[in-house]
């Protein structure tokens, strides 16, 4: 026998009891394994039952976001040799529901990313549609929102955001960075048609600075930033529009 | 709660004070704790140079007075924004309701006696 590490995982199974319970694993402990490594190794050799998502074993797909020792984390890219010979609790994202065992429900997320409109929008509609068309960018103009276009909607950061456990309403980290991303690119003439989303009542200003967000981001987007910059944004709007009267 | 609806609305406004007052709050009043809360009672600098009659005439200008008062309002609208949103995660339902009433009416309250008092100067 050689060394081992111990994981606890939540178990949840809606068919059976409903009831969250944590089964205890022991597997070997391999220094080179990553936590994603450890599941697989629990599914194939322990218990075929156990319930994850996962798919590129890269950090690029954001599939397997779990919350490891309490922390957001992608199991992909995070080690089993950070914690041994300390045991690991691995359990399903926090702040969303949970389907089965390790595996959320994100639809909540999905349909605020949809509100946000990460898609550049022209106001001729048919710029949209003409292909041949080029818009050239300045590397300074790509500067401006390159780093929001690293995020690989993993959902840490809402497992991560107080606001967003406290008001389920929150729009989040993701949504707002992403749409953020999209008002800063030179190509877009859409931020208007986004304002009402991102600066609405459960928009920006539902956040409250804590910035777990950006401690947790695998990808460094840095969506604390991204939302303060758009509340920055709202409020000269908000400011020119209650002087102008315009809407 | 309709007045609560308008003071939520005005979010735009609560939040750039409390910008505002967070860079009063880092960048000037450490100052002028240090000069006035420690250096002069501490007799670094010379007394002659801030006994009360040099003050008043200091504060007695029109530009220190509108410096003082943004100096002064600024960090209460930063302070009544922060303590508000830390205690709203408190989750207590009909403290929440108040609580924007409370803090900016509180800091909006004292807006007004520090331009009375400024103006009186």
């Amino acid at each position: 026998m050689g060394e081992e590490i111990t994981l606890n995982i939540t178990r949840y199974n809606p068919d059976k009891d409903g009831k969250y319970t944590t089964q205890r694993y022991s597997i070997p402990y391999k220094n080179d394994w990553s936590i994603l490594d450890a599941l697989n190794y629990v599914k194939a050799e322990l218990d075929g039952s156990l319930t994850y998502r996962w798919s590129c074993r890269m950090a690029v797909c954001g599939s397997c976001g779990m919350m490891v020792n309490g922390t957001p984390r992608l199991t992909c890219s995070t080690y089993l040799n950070e914690f041994y010979p300390k045991e690991i609790t691995i359990e399903p994202l926090a702040n969303f529901p949970v389907i089965r065992d390790l595996v959320v429900d994100i639809n909540d997320f999905m349909a605020k990313l949809k509100s946000a409109k990460p898609w550049i929008i022209r106001k001729n509609k048919r710029d949209e549609d003409d292909t041949s068309k080029e818009y050239l960018q300045t590397t300074g103009q790509m500067d401006k929102y390159y780093q929001q276009t690293l995020c690989i909607n993993c959902t840490l950061c809402y497992a991560a955001c107080p606001v967003y456990g406290l008001h389920p309403d929150f729009l989040g980290p993701a949504v707002i960075a992403l749409g953020h991303r999209y008002n800063k690119d030179s190509r877009d003439e859409g931020k208007a048609d986004r304002r009402e989303v991102l600066a609405s009542e459960h928009g920006v200003w539902k956040c409250t600075v804590v910035g777990d967000c950006t401690e947790v981001c695998p990808k460094h987007v840095d969506p604390s930033a991204a939302i303060q910059r758009t509340k920055v944004d709202s409020a000269i709007n908000w400011f020119f529009s209650f002087l102008t009267g315009r809407k | 709660m309709c007045l609560l609806k308008k003071i939520n609305a005005l979010e735009p406004l609560w939040w750039s004070l409390f910008g505002a007052g967070g860079m009063v709050a880092a960048f000037l009043l450490p100052a002028h704790i240090f000069i006035q809360g420690i250096a002069i009672p501490l007799g670094w600098v010379s007394p002659d140079m801030f006994n009360y009659s040099s003050l008043i005439g200091i504060v007695g200008n029109p530009i220190v007075k509108i410096y003082l008062f943004f100096m002064i309002i600024l960090p209460l609208y930063h302070a009544a924004h922060r303590i508000r949103l830390t205690l709203e995660d408190l989750r207590i339902e009909w403290l929440n309701h108040i609580l924007p009433l409370i803090f900016y009416g509180g800091a909006t309250g004292l807006t007004v006696v520090t331009l009375i008092v400024l103006i009186r100067i």
